[in-house]
C-alpha cells in the first residue's frame, strides 16, 4: 500500500468479510425469483423464430385449452402498455419499444406472447403449443459492420489529426472488433409481480430500484407512489440489469389480467436474445509518432451494432481523449442497425473494447517503434485531460505501470516473439494500460440509532452483489463504535429514501457522503437527548463535549468504558428511535470537484503459456495495479478485481455470441455452448491498490472498482499472444484457429 | 407437455425387453426431454440394477458394469493402472458433477450437442427427422465433423470415453428380448448416410448390460489427448487417443482413435497403417496425422479442425511412444 488510510476506527479500509455473507452461504438470501406469494401463478413467454417480418397468424386456442391456462397475451388481446417517455433520466428503459406492440418482429427471440398458467410447467408446455406464423422476411445479423456508408458523429477533436499522422515518423492503422458478448449473471432475470387493488410490488432482479420504479410507473399508467420495487439481493447483472427490460412490463400486466401475482423468470437461452449484450465493434484505429516514441496523432472511428428499435451507443472512445498525451486527435463514432435484441451496457461499456483497440494499436505501435511497451505508455503519460484542459484528481497511472512492471518482472523480459520459454513451453508477455470514470451521483439515506441497541441504515439502492451492504455496515461502525451484529443495513426497496443505480463503479462513491452524514446527523441527535435527559448520567453536559464511542456516549475527558450505553440514553428519555436523514449531491453540482477530470487508472500485465505443437494457449498469469483511490474494503474490492480478470480472460479468449445467419438466432445461447472462463482457465492474479484518496469525489477518497479490473485485460492477452506466437489477433476472442497461424511448431 | 410413465427395474431380465427408453444417469436424456427433442413415452429406470461393478475377467480383461459411474470408473485402480487411456478420456469430460451421474452405458448412448438436433425449431433435421436434411450444413459449424459426415448430417460425436474404448478395442455386451449379444465398439457406431437417426446397432429393448476390455498389452503406452479451448468442461474441437507399443525404436502396435472430428468414435485404421513397423519418429507421426485426416470434409468454420487433428494425433503418438 502507498498510503495508510485507516480511520481511528480501523474499520474503514479493513478487508472485513462481507455481512451478508452467511446469509448467502446457506442459500437463505432472497433473490428475486425465489419470492412465492400466496396464490401466485406463473408466466412463459413465447417468443419469435424469425428475427425480421411480422406476425402473420398466431394460433393460440389449444394453448388456451391447456389444463391451468388462465391467460394468453398477444399483441390483439393485451390492453395498452405504454412506452416509458424518451430521455427521462430518472426513468430509463432497455428496450424502447413495449412488448407485444404490434405484430412486427425485429429480431429472434422477441417475445410474441405470453401464458399464464397455474404452474410453471403448464405454462411452458402451453407457451410451446401456442402456433405463430410469420411473413419472414432475411434479417441482417452480419458480424462485419464494414463497409459503412452512413454518418459519423465526432467525440471528441483537437489539433489536426490527419495531417499530423500522414507526417508521422511511425504509423499503425488498423482495425480492431470485439464480438458480441453476453452478459451472463447467474442470476436469471425475474420478475415477480403482484397488485394489490390500483398498487403493484415487483420483486425484482434490478440494479436500480428506484429507476424500475419510475419507468414502470409510466409503462403501467399509474402514479409513481402506486409502484413499489424490492430487490434484496442480485445474482449480479454487469450492466444487463440496469434498466426494466420488456418481462417485466409483461408480468405486471399478466398479473394485473389474472388479478394473481405472477413469476417470470427468463431462461438463460433467453438471456441470449432479450435482455441485451455488449455489442460487436468495429474500430479503426490510426496512431502517429515520432521516431522517438512520442504521439503525434491518434484517431479512433469506432462503430457498434445497435437494434432495430433502440440507438446504443456502446462509447468505443470513452477512454481514448485523456489516457495519453497527444496534440493530435479525433474519435468518430456512429451506428449499424441490426436484427438484434437491443445491447445494453456491460461491465465498462465502451471504456472495455475501446481500450481493447487503443492499447493494441499502441502495442503495435511499440513494436514498430522497437521501444519497450511500458517505456512507450509512461513517455506518452499525460499530466492534464487534453481533451479539456482539466486536471486529473488523481491520477497515478504512471505509478501502476512501474509497480506492475516491478510486480511482473517485466524488466526480465525479451522483446522478440517466441524468445522466452519455461517447463517446455514459450511464454508470451504482454501488458496494457487502463482507466474507468470515476462518478458520484445523489443518494439520500436514513440512519437511525434504536432503542434495541442496534443501527440500521436504510437506502433505496442495491447490493448488486460487490459488497454494498458491507460497505454501509462499515460506515455505520466508524462512526458508532458497534459491531456488526449490532449494526443493520436495510437495502434495496423503494420505500426507503433514493440511492443510487448499481452501475459505472460508483455506487461506493455515492453512498458514502449520504449514509455518514446521516449517521453524523443521528448521533447529533443522540448526543443532544443525552445532554439534556434526567437520569441519563451526562444530564447537563454540554453536547459538543459528548461523544459515542464503542456504541456508549460519553464525555470526551472520559473513556467510553465511563459512558453509558447509547440505548439506555434512548431508554431513559423515552424514545424508541433517533434518526437522521442525509442527502448528498452529484460530483457534477459539487465545487470541490468542479473543473476536475475524475479517472481510475490502472496496469495489466499478462503472462501466456503457449504450446505450439498442439496450438494450446492459456493465460497463466496476470498482475493487475489498480489506481481507484481509497479502497474501502480490500477484500470484497480484490474480489472485484479478480472476478474482473478473469472476466477478462472470457473477452479475450473465449466470449462470443454467435448469430445464425440465416435466422438471426443466437445460436449457442448456454452455458454450454458459450464459454466463459471456468476455474481451471482461471490464471494466477495478483491484485495491488495504489490507494491514493481521490477527495475531490468524497470525503472518503473512495472513487468505486470493478470496471477497472477488465480494463485492459484482454489487450495484455493479446500483446502477450503475440510475444509467444507472432500472431496478432485484432479481432476478439483470440481462438485456436489464430493460434494455428503461427509459423513456430514447436517449443 | 408430453407426458410420460416412469418404472424401475429390478432385474436386468425384467428390463430387457421392456418397451421404453432406459434412463441411468439422465445427463443427455433429461436434458433432451426438456428440450422436446426426446420424447418417450416410457421411462424405464435402470439405476436399481445390479451392474455397477467393475472385475477383472480370467483372461486378464476387464468387465465394467454398464451402470458404473464415470467417477467411479475413472478413478478405479485398474483402470487408473492399466487401461490409463480411459480413466483420462472420462476425467477431460463434462464436470465432476456430470461425472458423478453419468455412466458408462449412458455414456455409449450419449447424443450429439449439435445445436440444431437440440432445438425443435429447426425442422430440418435428419436425425429427429429422417430425410429433412441438416440444419447445421451452412449455419454454424465450427464444432461440427470433419470426417463420417453426410448431407443429412454433420454432428460430431460428443463422447471422450467412447473414443478410449475405440482405442481400446473394447466390446459391448447387451441382452434384449433375443437374448444376449456382444459387439465390438468398431461395428456398434453407425455412420449418418441418410439415416443418421440410426446411431448405433442397438435393437429395439435391447439393455446394454456391460463392456468388456481386452488384457491389457503389458508393453503399450497409452495416451489420451482433448484439445479444446477452455481448459474444462468443454466437448473436444479434436482428441486422439493412442495405444502404442514399441521396440528397438519400431512401432509393433498401434491403435489410434479420435474424438471432436468424427460422426462417430474414429478409428483410424489409416494411422495405423501408416505407423505399423515403422520408426517412431516425427515424420511417420506426420505422415499417420496426414492419412488419418485424408478424407476429411470441412464444413465453412472449422477447416482449422483439419490441422488441430493432425497436431493431436502427432503429439499423442510422441507421448505414447517417448
Amino acid at each position: 500500500m502507498a498510503s495508510t488510510t485507516a480511520s481511528p476506527h480501523g474499520i474503514i479500509g479493513r478487508p472485513v468479510p462481507r455481512i451478508d455473507g452467511p446469509l448467502k452461504t446457506t442459500g437463505t438470501a432472497q433473490y428475486a425469483a425465489d419470492f412465492h406469494l400466496p396464490g401466485m401463478v406463473f408466466a412463459v413467454p413465447v417468443q419469435a423464430t424469425v428475427a425480421k417480418g411480422t406476425i402473420r397468424s398466431l394460433d393460440v386456442t389449444a394453448a388456451q385449452a391447456m389444463p391451468g391456462v388462465l391467460e394468453v397475451l398477444h399483441h390483439g388481446n393485451v390492453e395498452r402498455i405504454y412506452r416509458a417517455v424518451p430521455n427521462d433520466p430518472n426513468a430509463t428503459v432497455s428496450e424502447t419499444r413495449p412488448p407485444l406492440e404490434d405484430n412486427r418482429i425485429y429480431y429472434w427471440g422477441q417475445y410474441v406472447a405470453l401464458v399464464v398458467a397455474e404452474t410453471l410447467e403448464q405454462a411452458t408446455a402451453a407457451a410451446a403449443a401456442v402456433k405463430a406464423e410469420y411473413s419472414a422476411e432475411t434479417p441482417q445479423v452480419s458480424g462485419e459492420l464494414e463497409p459503412f456508408a452512413g454518418t459519423w458523429h465526432t467525440v471528441s477533436a483537437r489539433g489536426k489529426v490527419d495531417e499530423a499522422f500522414d507526417a508521422a515518423a511511425v504509423k499503425v492503422d488498423q482495425t480492431y472488433g470485439t464480438p458480441v458478448e453476453t452478459h451472463n449473471p447467474i442470476e436469471l432475470h425475474a420478475t415477480v409481480a403482484a397488485w394489490a387493488g390500483d398498487t403493484v410490488t415487483f420483486y425484482e432482479s434490478t440494479q436500480g430500484v428506484v429507476n424500475h420504479r419510475n419507468a414502470m410507473a409510466q409503462i403501467l399508467g399509474v402514479p409513481r407512489e402506486n409502484v413499489t420495487v424490492i430487490t434484496k439481493f442480485l445474482g449480479s447483472g454487469f450492466g444487463g440489469k440496469l434498466f426494466p427490460w420488456p418481462h417485466c412490463a409483461l408480468a405486471a400486466v399478466a398479473s394485473r389480467r389474472v388479478q394473481r401475482p405472477v413469476k417470470l423468470v427468463v431462461t438463460r437461452t433467453m438471456m441470449f436474445s432479450n435482455v441485451g449484450h455488449r455489442p460487436l465493434t468495429e474500430q479503426r484505429f490510426r496512431v502517429g509518432a515520432s521516431a522517438d516514441g512520442k504521439l503525434v496523432a491518434l484517431r479512433q472511428d469506432a462503430l457498434n451494432h445497435t437494434s432495430m428499435v433502440d440507438n446504443f451507443d456502446e462509447g468505443c472512445g470513452e477512454a481514448t481523449p485523456y489516457l495519453y498525451s497527444v496534440p493530435n486527435l479525433t474519435v468518430t463514432s456512429a451506428l449499424v442497425q441490426r436484427n438484434v435484441g437491443s445491447p445494453m451496457a456491460m461491465r465498462g461499456p465502451g471504456a472495455v473494447p475501446g481500450l481493447f483497440a487503443m492499447e493494441s494499436a499502441m502495442d503495435e505501435l511499440a513494436v514498430a517503434l522497437k521501444m519497450d511497451p511500458v517505456e512507450l505508455r509512461l513517455k506518452n503519460d499525460a499530466s492534464i485531460d487534453e481533451s479539456n484542459g482539466q486536471k486529473f484528481s488523481s491520477r497515478h497511472l504512471r505509478e501502476c505501470l512501474e509497480t506492475g512492471s516491478a510486480k511482473f518482472g517485466w524488466s526480465k523480459r525479451t522483446p522478440a516473439v517466441g524468445s522466452m520459454r519455461r517447463d517446455g513451453k514459450v511464454l508470451g508477455w504482454g501488458m496494457a494500460a487502463a482507466s474507468w470514470g470515476a462518478y458520484r451521483f445523489g443518494c439520500s439515506t436514513t440512519v437511525e440509532l434504536g432503542a434495541d441497541g442496534k443501527v440500521r441504515a436504510r437506502c433505496a439502492t442495491q447490493d448488486v452483489g460487490t459488497g454494498l451492504y458491507t460497505i454501509f455496515a462499515q460506515v455505520l461502525a466508524e462512526k458508532t463504535g458497534l459491531p456488526f451484529e449490532r449494526i443493520e443495513v436495510l437495502l434495496g426497496d423503494t420505500t426507503m429514501p433514493e440511492g443510487p443505480l448499481s452501475g459505472g463503479s460508483w455506487s461506493t462513491a455515492t453512498v458514502l457522503p449520504a449514509v455518514a452524514g446521516a449517521a453524523d446527523g443521528a448521533i447529533a441527535s443522540l448526543l443532544q437527548i443525552a445532554a439534556s435527559t434526567p437520569g441519563a448520567k451526562l444530564e447537563g453536559a454540554d453536547a459538543k463535549t459528548l461523544r459515542l464511542t464503542e456504541g456508549r456516549v460519553h464525555r470526551a475527558t472520559e473513556s467510553a468504558a465511563q459512558g453509558v450505553p447509547f440505548e439506555t440514553v434512548l431508554q431513559a428519555a423515552r424514545l424508541n428511535r433517533v434518526s437522521a436523514d442525509s442527502t448528498s449531491g452529484s460530483a457534477f453540482e459539487d465545487p470541490k470537484a468542479k473543473g476536475l477530470s475524475m479517472h481510475s487508472f490502472g496496469a495489466q500485465f499478462a503472462e501466456v503459456e503457449w504450446e505450439p505443437g498442439i496450438a494450446r494457449l492459456r493465460v497463466s498469469r496476470v498482475v493487475t495495479v489498480i489506481d481507484a483511490g481509497r479502497i474501502i474494503n480490500p477484500r470484497a474490492g480484490a474480489n472485484q478485481i479478480k472476478g474482473a480478470v478473469v472476466m477478462g480472460v472470457g473477452m479475450a479468449m473465449l466470449e462470443e455470441t454467435v448469430y445464425d445467419p440465416r435466422n438471426g438466432q443466437p445460436i449457442n445461447g448456454n452455458l454450454a455452448d458459450y464459454l466463459m472462463a471456468t476455474c481451471a482457465d482461471s490464471p494466477e492474479i495478483d491484485v495491488t491498490f495504489l490507494d491514493y484518496p481521490d477527495y475531490a469525489l468524497n470525503s472518503y477518497g473512495a472513487r468505486g472498482i470493478g470496471e477497472i479490473g477488465l480494463a485492459g485485460v484482454a489487450p495484455a492477452i493479446a500483446s502477450a499472444v503475440y510475444h509467444a506466437t507472432g500472431v496478432r489477433v485484432r479481432k476478439l476472442p483470440i481462438r485456436i484457429e489464430d493460434l494455428l497461424q503461427s509459423e513456430m511448431r514447436e517449443a | 407437455m408430453q407426458s410420460f410413465s416412469y418404472s424401475k427395474a429390478q432385474t436386468v431380465d425384467q428390463a430387457a425387453g421392456m418397451d421404453g427408453r432406459f434412463i441411468g444417469g439422465g445427463t443427455t436424456l433429461v436434458d433432451l426431454m426438456k428440450q422436446g427433442v426426446e420424447t418417450p413415452k416410457t421411462l424405464v429406470d435402470i439405476t436399481g440394477l445390479p451392474l455397477s461393478s467393475v472385475e477383472t475377467l480370467p483372461d486378464g480383461g476387464l468387465k465394467i458394469g454398464a451402470m458404473v459411474r464415470n467417477s467411479d470408473l475413472a478413478h478405479h485402480e485398474t483402470v487408473k493402472a492399466q487401461y490409463a487411456v480411459l480413466s483420462e478420456a472420462l476425467l477431460s469430460g463434462a464436470s465432476p458433477q456430470l461425472r458423478n451421474m453419468a455412466t458408462t452405458g449412458g455414456n455409449l448412448l450419449q447424443r450429439t450437442r449439435c445445436p440444431y438436433f437440440r432445438d425443435t425449431s429447426y425442422t430440418n433435421c435428419s436425425k429427429r427427422n429422417p430425410g429433412s436434411g441438416c440444419a447445421a450444413i451452412g449455419g454454424h459449424n465450427r464444432m461440427m465433423a470433419i470426417l463420417g459426415t453426410s448431407e443429412d448430417c454433420i454432428a460430431t460425436h460428443p463422447s471422450d470415453m467412447c473414443v478410449a474404448l475405440t482405442a481400446l478395442e473394447a466390446t459391448i455386451h447387451v441382452q434384449g428380448p433375443k437374448g444376449d449379444r456382444a459387439i465390438a465398439i468398431a461395428d456398434f457406431y453407425k455412420l449418418p448416410g441418410t439415416t443418421p437417426n440410426v446411431e448405433n446397432a442397438l435393437e429395439p429393448g435391447e439393455l446394454i448390460t456391460h463392456v468388456t476390455l481386452p488384457a491389457p498389452r503389458k508393453a503399450s503406452k497409452q495416451v489420451y489427448l482433448k484439445l479444446r479451448d477452455r481448459a474444462s468442461y468443454e466437448f473436444a474441437l479434436a482428441s486422439a487417443a493412442v495405444v502404442a507399443e514399441t521396440s528397438g525404436g519400431h512401432i509393433r502396435f498401434v491403435r489410434v482413435a479420435l474424438g471432436g472430428v468424427g460422426t462417430r468414435p474414429w478409428r483410424s485404421h489409416e494411422a495405423e497403417a501408416a505407423l505399423m513397423g515403422k520408426p517412431a519418429t516425427a515424420t511417420h507421426f506426420r505422415a499417420a496425422a496426414e492419412a488419418a485426416l485424408k478424407e476429411a470434409k470441412p464444413q465453412s468454420e472449422n477447416g482449422f479442425k483439419v490441422e488441430l487433428a493432425k497436431r493431436c494425433i502427432v503429439r499423442a503418438l510422441t507421448t505414447a511412444t517417448a
